[in-house]
């Protein structure tokens, strides 16, 4: 698609990786999306260019990082817990 | 109705988890998680292949919902407690389903399995046995769905509650941020729907926020909770999370949520369509 990004990653826990959810936030930091991960931690968002928060949700564990999504390109985010 | 008669916790779903007339049933979005594993004794309904006319787009019928219930061993006196994946998206979908078909005791697991797994309590992969049963459904409940020409002329009138992202209104996108980018015809929203995306019904942990924060949260969007109103999304689901909150826990008394939703909606001929952020004229239109 023309108009879009794609956002995607993974979490990890000392190195390895850990499952549970992933959430992301518009600039304004309200919520646009939520997914489980896969079994290795990983995630993937199609979004519109910009300014995104990206939030892993874990047992015991939550991290963010921001992501600039630029059209036309995959932007990888790695969460670590 | 209030919350308490229709949202149970964690701890009450703990305890019940033997109890032979409280059936769990999941049903979520990705339709595999419960292969993965589930809460101890949970049957599956799968929103896609259970719950959908395989051939026509429309809800399985009456006859098919009862082959469905009495084939998973859920009789009409059971309480049924369902939960899923996001915000009990999907799980949302289904409690609106069971009472669109008459289900005496339903109710969410609030938090849904996230809360569930995030509290890292039990998950197996142990599918339970339940013998079937004769269920008996009733004629469709029509006084909470909504259809295309009621959406038409609730234009300027009812309250319309678009439950998308924010994208997805002003025509950005065409699905959620996760899914593929296809469906609809056209990007946009019906003219004069409020954007209230469902997700801002839900803490981060997948509950659902408190009464007030509930009413405030619409009523600060122009939502007139004395009006009838009609909610709607992409494909009916989101929307049902939205339904779930009005009619269930603020118990406003006549909500109706539009399943063909805006892949229906924006596939109409010669029906007004708003571009942009704000709701816009009757007529729709560029802003």
């Amino acid at each position: 698609m023309a108009k879009e990004t794609v956002i995607q990653g993974a979490i990890s826990r000392d190195g390895a990786p850990v499952t549970g959810y992933v959430r992301l936030l518009d600039a304004g930091g309200e919520f646009t999306a939520e997914v489980p991960t896969s079994s290795d931690g990983a995630f993937r968002f199609f979004a519109a260019p910009g300014t995104w928060t990206v939030r892993a949700l874990v047992p015991g564990g939550t991290a963010d990082a921001t992501v600039e999504a630029t059209l036309g390109e995959v932007a990888e985010v790695a969460l670590a817990v | 109705m209030s919350r308490n008669d229709v949202l149970v916790d964690a701890d009450w779903v703990q305890a019940h988890l033997d109890d032979p007339k409280v059936v769990l049933v999941e049903v979520d979005e990705d339709t595999a998680a419960y292969e993965k594993n589930h809460i101890r004794n949970a049957v599956r309904i799968d929103w896609k292949r259970d719950l959908q006319d395989p051939v026509r787009r429309d809800f399985v019928n009456q006859e098919q919902f009862e082959a469905l219930l009495s084939e998973r061993g859920i009789a009409n006196d059971d309480t049924v407690v369902l939960y899923g994946g996001n915000n009990n998206w999907f799980a949302a979908y289904a409690y609106w389903y069971f009472k669109l078909y008459g289900h005496g005791d339903v109710k969410l697991l609030d938090g849904g399995r996230k809360k569930w797994e995030l509290e890292s309590r039990e998950l197996v992969t142990e599918v339970p046995t339940r013998a079937a049963t004769t269920y008996t459904a009733q004629p469709q409940d029509q006084s909470i769905r909504a259809y295309r020409d009621d959406v038409v002329s609730a234009i300027g009138t009812v309250n319309l509650v678009d439950v998308r992202s924010p994208d997805e209104y002003s025509g950005k996108l065409l699905a959620p941020a996760h899914l593929p980018q296809e469906q609809s015809q056209r990007p946009g929203h019906v003219p004069t729907a409020r954007n209230i995306p469902w997700s801002k019904a839900a803490n981060d942990d997948g509950t659902f926020k408190s009464d007030d924060d509930l009413t405030s949260l619409y009523e600060e969007e122009g939502v007139d909770l004395s009006k009838d109103t009609i909610a709607y999304c992409r494909i009916g689901e989101r929307s049902a999370h939205t339904w779930f909150v009005l009619h269930e826990l603020l118990g406003q008394a006549n909500v109706k949520n539009y399943d063909g939703s805006w892949t229906e909606y924006g596939s109409l001929v010669g029906v007004p369509v708003a571009l942009g952020a704000e709701p816009g004229s009757p007529e729709g239109g560029k802003q």
